[in-house]
């Protein structure tokens, strides 16, 4: 099975007041999980524009998981509230557009739950490796008759120029 | 003064922004006294055989509108980009894709499928099946076709475009302002779209107050009032995502602005900008009600958010795999 030796690339937008503390009482309470998450510390989950997902995707991310303080519990008042609005209109998007929806994930941890974090980095990763790996960009790749096309339409020209 | 050189070409697109053209009036007077027009297919008897023959750079300025979907277009975009010191994406489809670029969604089965087994105006005409062949053999030789891509794309996904002048066609008086840039010699700096760095909502007479909403409707669904901002209604109006320069013209007759002119100076994606407004607007915080609201009110998202724009966001089409997951895309098939 390829998909055995897939190591995913998840990218994690993760808040700085709850979730990215979260991932670091993982750290200190030595949690295990996988290592596949490359976390990216925003001041707020409501800071994470719809638009840095779709770039990790197009970039070469397997998964993306926003996190944030719990609803009701944002350092910021409502910001989560808005993250989870955003969220949800950007996974309708995408499961249109044929990305499996369980490539993205919003998780609601707070400063003291490392292990419900490092749970859902182990669900995610899991999730992704069962799907395997995404290669977003592959979709746009050239026709493979491209070049011999183009060719062909310049070799064409050419001879049509020479009659004349 | 000896007069400039200028050429339009038209690739994949409806021929809407070589009627705009015209949309100039009398100028395009003053562009024919102050232009030679050197090529320009759809008006003027022009062969590409005469382009390819005329000096690189030689062509001032060359309008392109059109995205890329075939490799003859392709290949008319390579030479016009040869042949022209100034090459302009003109028009939302060279900017951005635009409606051809929606087909992004498909590929060229699902595209053949519909216009020569599925279309109404094809079936039953077409009992044998036929398709455009790259290359057939007849009696007389070899004839071939372009290839047609499974993904379109826009014109700086192909050549080095030096600017680009957005719309839905672009408003005459647009079109007329960047001409006359060009002869003055006062461009912006090279890669700018040239045009205002604002939102259709500045140029929006509405009123606005502040904007909760409950339910997104459709156009259809309801008959806005002519002087609150339509967003504020629930009707979803592209213009706090969309660059102004057309001066609200869609908002001032009643209609929701649909996004043409594309996003904003410094938006690398227009349907992600749109998303974050819209989510904004949301009046709930209950996970289940959200969620309700944005299925019900957008059934087509990538229709909503990137009605104009698929083919140059961050994603530029839809996956070409088959689905699993919800499954809730059917229409994504495989080529064999």
């Amino acid at each position: 099975m390829e998909n055995d030796k897939f190591e995913p690339r998840i990218v994690g937008f993760l808040c700085n007041w709850c979730s990215y503390r979260a991932a670091d009482l993982a750290g200190s309470a030595r949690i295990k999980y996988p290592p596949n998450v490359r976390v990216i510390r925003v001041m707020c989950s409501g800071r994470v524009d719809p638009g840095f997902v779709l770039k990790a995707l197009a970039r070469g991310a397997d998964g993306v998981m926003v996190a944030g303080c719990h609803p009701g519990e944002c350092h910021y008042i409502e910001q989560n509230y808005k993250a989870m609005r955003r969220f949800y209109m950007l996974k309708h998007t995408l499961v249109a557009m044929g990305l499996e929806p369980e490539r993205i994930e919003l998780v609601w941890a707070s400063a003291a739950e490392g292990q419900q974090l490092a749970e859902a980095v182990d669900r995610l990763t899991n999730n992704v490796r069962r799907l395997g790996p995404l290669r977003w960009a592959d979709n746009w790749a050239d026709d493979p008759q491209r070049e011999e096309a183009l060719r062909h339409i310049v070799h064409e020209h050419e001879e049509a120029l020479e009659v004349s | 003064m000896s007069k400039g050189k200028l050429a339009l070409y038209w690739a994949a697109s409806c021929g809407g922004c070589e009627i705009a053209v015209l949309g100039i009036d009398t100028h395009i007077l003053d562009v024919a006294a102050a232009f030679d027009i050197v090529f320009w297919p759809c008006a003027t008897d022009g062969k590409v055989r005469d382009v390819e023959k005329m000096p690189d750079g030689s062509i001032d300025l060359c309008l392109f509108n059109g995205g890329i979907r075939t490799s003859e277009q392709e290949y008319m975009a390579q030479l016009m980009r040869r042949k022209s010191k100034v090459l302009v994406a003109f028009g939302s489809c060279a900017h951005e894709g635009c409606i051809p670029g929606l087909a992004n969604l498909y590929n060229r089965k699902v595209i053949f499928d519909t216009v020569y087994k599925e279309g109404s105006s094809t079936f039953p005409e077409n009992p044998k099946d036929f398709r455009p062949q790259p290359s057939t053999d007849v009696p007389e030789g070899k004839l071939s076709l372009p290839i047609f891509y499974d993904t379109l794309k826009t014109l700086d996904q192909t050549v080095e475009v030096d600017y680009y002048l957005p719309g839905c066609p672009p408003e005459a008086k647009n079109i007329w302002a960047a001409l006359v840039a060009v002869l003055e010699g006062k461009l912006p700096p090279k890669g700018s779209v040239i045009g205002v760095n604002t939102t259709v909502c500045d140029e929006c007479p509405r009123k606005r107050n502040e904007k909760k909403i409950k339910k997104f409707h459709r156009t259809w669904e309801i008959i806005p009032d002519e002087e609150t901002c339509l967003l504020e209604q629930g009707l979803i109006c592209c213009g706090v995502a969309t660059r102004a320069g057309c001066g609200a013209l869609c908002p001032q007759v009643n209609s929701p602005c649909i996004g043409c002119h594309g996003p904003n100076e410094g938006v690398d994606d227009y349907g992600a900008r749109l998303m974050s407004a819209l989510a904004s607007v949301i009046d709930s915080q209950d996970p289940a009600e959200i969620q309700r609201i944005i299925e019900e009110g957008i059934p087509d998202p990538v229709g909503t958010f990137y009605r104009f724009s698929l083919a140059a966001s961050q994603l530029r089409r839809g996956s070409k795999r088959a689905v699993n997951g919800a499954g809730t895309v059917k229409h994504v098939a495989q080529e064999a």
